[in-house]
């Protein structure tokens, strides 16, 4: 059944409050879930004030700055800074994003920053991301053909390589995953935005020859049909995909290879 | 605890190779809906004020009778196919899954089945 209250060991409490920075003249507050595996405690969400006036643009410059210099326990992924390998994706202002690229300037009175919602937490702001990785690897996303490699490239047109745009783009950061109500209730089963726009990636691409075995495996009333066109995950996306449009092209070719 | 990898429990059962009639059929229903309903309400309203015996004449004649049959049938099956997702959604004990659905499935049928067979009484009054 859907979980409508928390579990016991899931509800939220009140963490630490640091104290303001001496000498700060203008500075935010930053409200961060904080869970640790080893303490056996609830998840808390301490308060953190940061000196706008030494500190980057972006949410991450400042989770950066509190880690360095206020509470170096506080864990988190980053990796890039530039919005490019998507380990920072985490729920910040209530939206998943990626704290690199999201400016503190954009965000109205406290930054609250959680993990990606519904996911499994091994610390802090740090999703598992386990059962994601294995669904990716389910729709096996790589160019599959039974012609013989060319002497030089597999060639494409403009045409067929511009089919493409929209989908390489995707940096597996699952905010869209988890930003997905059906993804959040069957998880296990349904494969989410995000894995679909990649299955869909390696459909529409003119060199692959594994097309109708691809549509095959997606073919179920959970693993493609969860989506509900809720479109959250098109709304949520840092990189301003269109998973949603994805997974409804998946659902036409379903219906065009039936007659 | 399962110690089962990650990709095996993620390929589960495999792809059953199913749902595309569901979804296909939950769409034509909800298109034939349209006229449908349009063309019943703009009649209902237009009957406002008749008595019982109009009202059934206008039921009983074969081109509204078979109307109503198609607007009944296309309702109670649109109607069943977004339950049915409800409650794959999020009932996830197999147990009460099934009994939803063929409760769901029933009072759809029966339900369906009153209003055709009202519709059938009307027509070979």
């Amino acid at each position: 059944m859907v979980e409508l209250a928390l579990p016991a060991n899931s509800k939220v409490g009140t963490g630490k409050s640091w104290p303001k920075p001496a000498g700060a003249a203008k500075t935010k507050t930053f409200k961060v879930y904080r869970w640790n595996p080893d303490d056996e405690e609830n998840p808390k969400v301490d308060s953190f004030e940061v000196d706008l006036d030494d500190c980057g643009p972006m949410v991450l410059d400042a989770l950066i700055k509190i880690k360095n210099e206020i509470d170096p326990t506080l864990t988190f992924r980053r990796s890039c800074r530039e919005g490019v390998c998507g380990s920072c994706a985490m729920n910040i202002d209530g939206t998943n994003t990626l704290a690199c690229t999201k400016y503190l300037s954009e965000i109205g009175g406290d930054v609250k920053v959680y993990p990606l919602p519904h996911m499994p937490v091994v610390k802090d702001l740090v999703p598992d991301l386990t059962q994601i990785y294995a669904q990716y690897a389910s729709i096996e996303p790589w160019l599959k053909t039974e012609t013989p490699a060319p002497e030089r490239e597999r060639a494409q047109s403009p045409e067929e390589r511009a089919r493409l745009d929209g989908l390489w783009e995707c940096i597996l950061c699952f905010s869209c995953s988890t930003s997905c109500p059906s993804y959040w209730w069957n998880g296990d089963r349904y494969l989410g935005p995000a894995i679909l726009l990649q299955a869909y990636r390696w459909i529409v691409d003119s060199r692959d020859e594994a097309t109708g075995e691809r549509l095959d495996q997606l073919e179920d009333p959970f693993r493609l049909y969860r989506c509900h066109t809720i479109m959250n995950c098109t709304k949520t996306c840092p990189k301003s995909l269109n998973p949603a449009k994805a997974i409804a092209e998946i659902k036409k070719l379903m219906v065009e290879r039936k007659g | 605890m399962s110690l089962r990898s990650p990709l095996g429990r993620v390929r589960g059962l495999g792809s059953a190779k199913d749902g595309t009639g569901h979804w296909w059929a939950q769409r034509l229903t909800a298109l034939a809906l349209i006229p449908l309903t349009v063309w019943f309400c703009v009649a209902v309203v237009s009957l406002s004020g008749a008595d019982h015996a109009a009202v059934a004449a206008w039921a009983g004649s074969p081109l509204v009778a078979g109307l109503l049959i198609l607007l009944i049938a296309a309702t109670f099956y649109h109607a069943y196919l977004g339950v049915q997702v409800v409650i794959e959604d999020y009932v996830h004990s197999e147990m009460f899954k099934i009994a939803g659905l063929l409760l769901a499935k029933a009072a759809a049928i029966v339900l369906a089945l009153t209003g055709i067979l009202s519709v059938l009484l009307l027509l070979f009054r």
